[in-house]
């Protein structure tokens, strides 16, 4: 019991270790305190600015966009996966056009998206559900593709039309892999949003915070940013894991 | 060899299933040529032969998931489209669906027949109790041990009331402690429920144990080497694999097998 119990607290170890580096390096002054402040006061600029301050907001409108995003893309990525799965040949034909605005660095669509959508929030959701589109679609795609042929055939066998396998096994089976295209998803559109929000005339959102504390040199306020921000990309993936545990059960079992 | 089996086959009973011509080939190779055979009613039938003979490709072809390049394959005179039968993978854990409830997974076949929510439960319901099947159909596949997820794919391919069950080595993913039960639990749901039965088998000992017949074949092209009658006793048990019929007929088997691996 008391093995498990220390077991348990291990991941703590890697917290408390850093926190205690960061410290040390703080109290001992080994790096400029205009550069890093001390966790203390990174703290007490994210409590203040979480509580009440504009650092809340700015976190609000940040789940809000990638939030809106990922529901887009997920709408749009994941039927137009299992259509495109579903139909192998269909896939094979797109494939080389998927993999290659996949791996098209969907910041480079910045300026095409501001002419077509104006500098608002329309834009960076675009650019956001844009790149998490595509790893949806490809993460579904697969799974459909790759459903256990043992299984289709027993479907089969037993008198499941096409209709019914899609519906009954196909789609089922790439469950867990629409999981993993959701997850991957959800943490690409906050990359996305974040850098939008720098950069693409924003007044708000974490990375406008970000930006904002670096340009007032509020260095307590930058790293408070960073962490919140840090702190939503974690609990997004977390977020969806716990509902792929909850309804894919089965995931690798 | 061929006719004589076949006659043999039939002169007791009408035969179930006959097949008339069946030939397949993969790639260069003829796995079947013109093959004929008659399989009795209500008889448990193990297929045993060298490896990559076709055991599995015949009942495969029997139930429609390979098509045959020629021949005929009808029961009691209809095509497979108008009968009901059920199938058993060897591989449980691809067959199941692991997002339903045991329970869920047995009556899944009775869903594809449309036959309503309450009906469905009821049947399965008896189907197990009448099978005398002790299992907590609560659970999840990946929950149950492999023997019981078998049972579970055995129990799916009951439900419809099937006129024919194939198994296709149903038992040689599980440990030898385990195949043991099985075999029993299958000899006593072909007890109860009678229904034609075709099994693959890699282990003769039991295709012996479990068959009326055992239908043995030769190297591909496969003929019918043998269509040997089992005449042991029902209900088999552990004491069975030690009585002087059982030992005979596994024997005359054995040297009929490997007469057909040194051919050529």
């Amino acid at each position: 019991m008391n093995a498990r119990k220390s077991e348990a607290l291990l991941p703590l170890l890697g917290i408390v270790g850093l926190v205690a580096l960061w410290s040390l390096v703080a109290w001992r002054e080994w790096v400029s305190p205009v550069l890093l402040p001390s966790p203390l006061l990174t703290f007490k600029a994210l409590w203040h600015g979480m509580d009440g301050g504009t650092l809340g907001f700015d976190f609000v409108k940040t789940v809000y966009r990638t939030a809106a995003a990922t529901a887009i893309a997920a709408a749009i990525g994941i039927p137009l996966g299992i259509v495109l799965g579903s139909i192998e040949q269909l896939y094979r034909s797109l494939e080389f056009v998927i993999d290659f605005f996949r791996s098209t660095p969907a910041s480079a669509m910045f300026p095409l998206f501001l002419v077509l959508f104006g500098v608002g929030d329309e834009t960076k959701i675009a650019v956001a559900a844009f790149g998490a589109i595509l790893v949806i679609l490809f993460n579904v795609a697969y799974g459909v593709m790759n459903a256990r042929k043992t299984r289709l055939l027993a479907a089969k066998v037993m008198g499941a039309s096409r209709l019914r396998v899609l519906f009954d096994v196909m789609l089922l089976e790439s469950l867990p892999q629409t999981f993993v295209g959701l997850r991957n998803g959800v943490s690409l559109a906050l990359v996305i949003i974040v850098v939008a929000e720098m950069f693409i005339g924003s007044q708000d959102g974490l990375g406008h915070s970000v930006f904002e504390a670096q340009q007032l040199f509020d260095m307590p306020l930058m790293y408070a940013a960073i962490f919140a921000a840090g702190a939503l990309g974690y609990g997004l993936n977390l977020l969806f894991l716990l509902i792929e545990r909850r309804f894919v059960h089965w995931s690798g079992k | 060899m061929l006719s004589a089996g076949a006659a043999a086959a039939g002169s007791a009973k009408r035969p179930h299933v006959t097949i008339r011509g069946l030939s397949k080939r993969f790639d260069a190779t003829v796995i079947y040529d013109k093959f004929d055979l008659d399989i009795p009613r209500g008889e448990l039938i193990s297929v045993f032969g060298p490896n990559g003979c076709g055991k599995s490709t015949l009942i495969n072809m029997i139930a429609g998931l390979i098509p045959p390049d020629a021949g005929q394959i009808l029961f009691d005179g209809r095509k497979l489209s108008d009968i009901k039968f059920g199938y058993v993978f060897q591989n449980y854990r691809e067959a199941l669906f692991p997002w339903l409830r045991a329970f869920d997974n047995i009556a899944y076949p009775l869903k594809l027949e449309n036959v309503p929510g309450t009906e469905r439960h009821a049947r399965t319901e008896a189907l197990v109790a009448h099978l005398g099947i002790k299992l907590d159909l609560a659970l999840y596949p990946y929950q149950m041990s492999g023997g019981q997820q078998q049972l579970v794919s055995i129990l799916r391919a009951l439900v419809v009331e099937p006129e024919i069950l194939f198994l296709d080595e149903p038992f040689s993913a599980l440990d030898y402690e385990m195949t043991l039960f099985m075999r029993q639990q299958l000899q006593r749901i072909f007890a109860e429920t009678g229904t034609t039965t075709m099994l693959v088998s890699h282990d003769l000992e039991e295709a012996v144990f479990l068959a009326d017949r055992v239908l043995l074949l030769s190297r591909h092209p496969a003929r019918v080497a043998a269509f040997m009658s089992v005449a042991a006793a029902r209900p088999r048990t552990d004491a069975t694999l030690s009585d002087s019929t059982f030992i005979h007929t596994k024997a005359q088997c054995l040297e009929i097998f490997q007469r057909e691996v040194r051919r050529r």
